[in-house]
């Protein structure tokens, strides 16, 4: 009896860490690129920005005000015990208004948009390419990159700023109702006393620096989204890539812009 | 003629009537080792209509993926009125394609939108010319000649995948092409369905005299729309000409294509 040499299945590669890294990162430059001159020349989908606004904005602007009032909240309970155990209770309204505006407001929206908008760009996008939409798109001498991308990416930057002041507002506003519960003190008096000697520049350049939060979340989620293949699952997946590196992507750019804030407005 | 010289002659100008709207010129298109298109030639003149035939994974769609400039050839080209779409720049790319209609596999509406909106989607991004009330009579006119009046405000999930092909054949009529793309019209519909599809489609080509290709695996349908048959097979046309050509043939896969003779 021959016997027949057995021929072990040849395994696919597996790719190298690194250059799937790189890959990424090139094909996500490649994309910004053609984001942005597609973004540049006329006509311009005003009618689809705004309406992006809308989705993006206003419709998250409920959940945004929420956590940002119970942020408030939390820090005034939290902080109020350690404060007066220190004797420098007078300190209260101060420190929750510089920690609500300067870092909470804007890290919580930020993670609050990434979770929601990405989740939605991403899934969205993703679903209008596995079903050719976007290719539809294209085949109608349509670009997508401006259609899509662009409009939404732009939305995301426009909205982020309005929505942390919006949490911002409403974090202030909660932690002083969580602050007079306990012991009263007028919103006025409050008002005053956290902002005493306080400039324009310790809280402006912390709330407008989510406009770049607002344009890694619209461009992780779009760049996600177009490029997605195969079916549900690659809906599903898009989704979570999304929502999980436009989240660590919004932290790595809060170290480094508190840092460069720190250092342009010492 | 090379590659190069229908291109010079192509691009002096803006196709005339005579010469073919599409001109498929030795294409090849491999994705990795697997080569689905393999030196595909054919071209299709106004008030033509060309069937591809083949089985699935023969390239077929790509085929007109290429032509429409979503993808590109490995080496060929392909020319629609005069424009090689691997080569053109955006502005040529757009202009080519506004003279385009594309009906997708699955119609590939938006399903952001409704009806009304979908079949407008070209004429709002290419017509401002038009008022809104005329796009409005347009859309109710090309909506009316494929056969969906009063189905204006539905949404694409809200209606069946026949009429899905419909509102999508009606989105590529949207700016009165000179070329029909059409991929699998047919496909997943019932008989009675086919037909209808089929009969509009015949009467679209009477009326609009474009040049036409349709991707399918009907071969009822094949037969009922098409002026000239292609059959691929691994990627080349083994066979082209008119349905009577076909039968005639004693190549073994037409007459397995045909007749399902194994």
């Amino acid at each position: 009896m021959s016997s027949t040499p057995q021929v072990a299945p040849s395994q696919p590669a597996t790719p190298n860490p690194i250059a799937v890294f790189l890959s990424w990162f090139g094909e996500f430059g490649i994309f910004l690129w053609r984001v942005l001159t597609s973004a540049i020349t006329p006509p311009y989908e005003f009618g689809e920005f705004f309406r992006q606004l809308d989705e993006i904005g206003s419709k998250s602007l409920p959940l945004v005000a929420a956590a940002g009032g119970a942020i408030g909240v939390v820090l005034a309970l939290e902080t109020r015990n350690s404060l007066v155990r220190f004797g420098a209770k007078a300190l209260l309204p101060t420190t929750i208004i510089y920690a609500v505006i300067t870092e909470m407001g804007p890290i919580i929206t930020g993670l609050i948009v990434s979770g929601r908008v990405g989740a939605g760009i991403g899934a969205e996008l993703a679903a209008m390419s596995v079903t050719e939409q976007i290719d539809a798109i294209e085949a109608s001498a349509v670009n997508p990159y401006k259609l899509l991308a662009a409009t939404r990416i732009l939305a995301c930057t426009v909205a982020m700023p309005l929505l942390t002041l919006a949490a911002s507002a409403c974090g202030v506003l909660m932690g002083w109702l969580a602050d007079t519960l306990i012991e009263p003190i007028s919103l006025t008096h409050f008002i005053d006393a956290g902002f005493k000697g306080s400039h324009f520049k310790d809280f402006l350049p912390p709330t407008f620096k989510t406009a770049v939060y607002g344009l890694i979340i619209g461009s992780i989620a779009c760049f996600t989204g177009m490029r997605t293949k195969g079916g549900a699952a690659g809906v599903g997946n898009a989704a979570t890539t999304s929502v999980v590196l436009s989240s660590l992507f919004v932290i790595l750019a809060d170290v480094i812009l508190v840092k460069l804030i720190l250092l342009i407005f010492p | 003629m090379p590659v190069s010289e229908i291109s010079k002659t192509a691009n002096s100008g803006v196709a005339e009537d005579t010469q073919p709207a599409i001109v498929i010129q030795e294409v090849t298109k491999s994705f990795g080792p697997q080569r689905v298109l393999d030196g595909v030639t054919f071209h299709v003149r106004r008030g033509e209509t060309l069937a591809v035939l083949g089985r699935s994974g023969t390239g077929k769609s790509v085929l007109l993926r290429i032509i429409v400039g979503l993808q590109t050839p490995d080496s060929g080209a392909a020319l629609i009125l005069g424009t090689n779409m691997a080569e053109a720049d955006e502005k040529a790319l757009a202009a080519a394609r506004t003279q385009m209609g594309f009906l997708f596999q699955h119609a590939a509406l938006y399903d952001s939108l409704t009806v009304e909106d979908n079949v407008a989607f070209p004429l709002a991004h290419h017509r401002p010319d038009m008022s809104v009330s005329e796009k409005k009579d347009r859309v109710r006119d090309l909506l009316h000649e494929v056969g969906l009046d009063g189905h204006l405000k539905k949404m694409p999930s809200n209606i069946s995948g026949g009429m899905q092909k419909r509102v999508g054949l009606a989105r590529a009529l949207a700016l009165d092409p000179v070329i029909l793309l059409l991929d699998e019209p047919t496909a997943g519909l019932d008989p009675i369905s086919s037909g209808e599809i089929d009969e509009l489609i015949l009467k679209l080509q009477d009326q609009h005299q474009m040049a036409s290709i349709v991707v399918t695996h009907d071969m009822v349908s094949a037969k009922t729309i098409a002026t000239r048959i292609a059959l691929m097979d691994k990627g080349k046309v083994v066979i082209e000409g008119s349905f009577d050509d076909l039968q005639r043939s004693d190549e073994k896969f037409v007459s397995q294509f045909l007749h399902r003779d194994f």
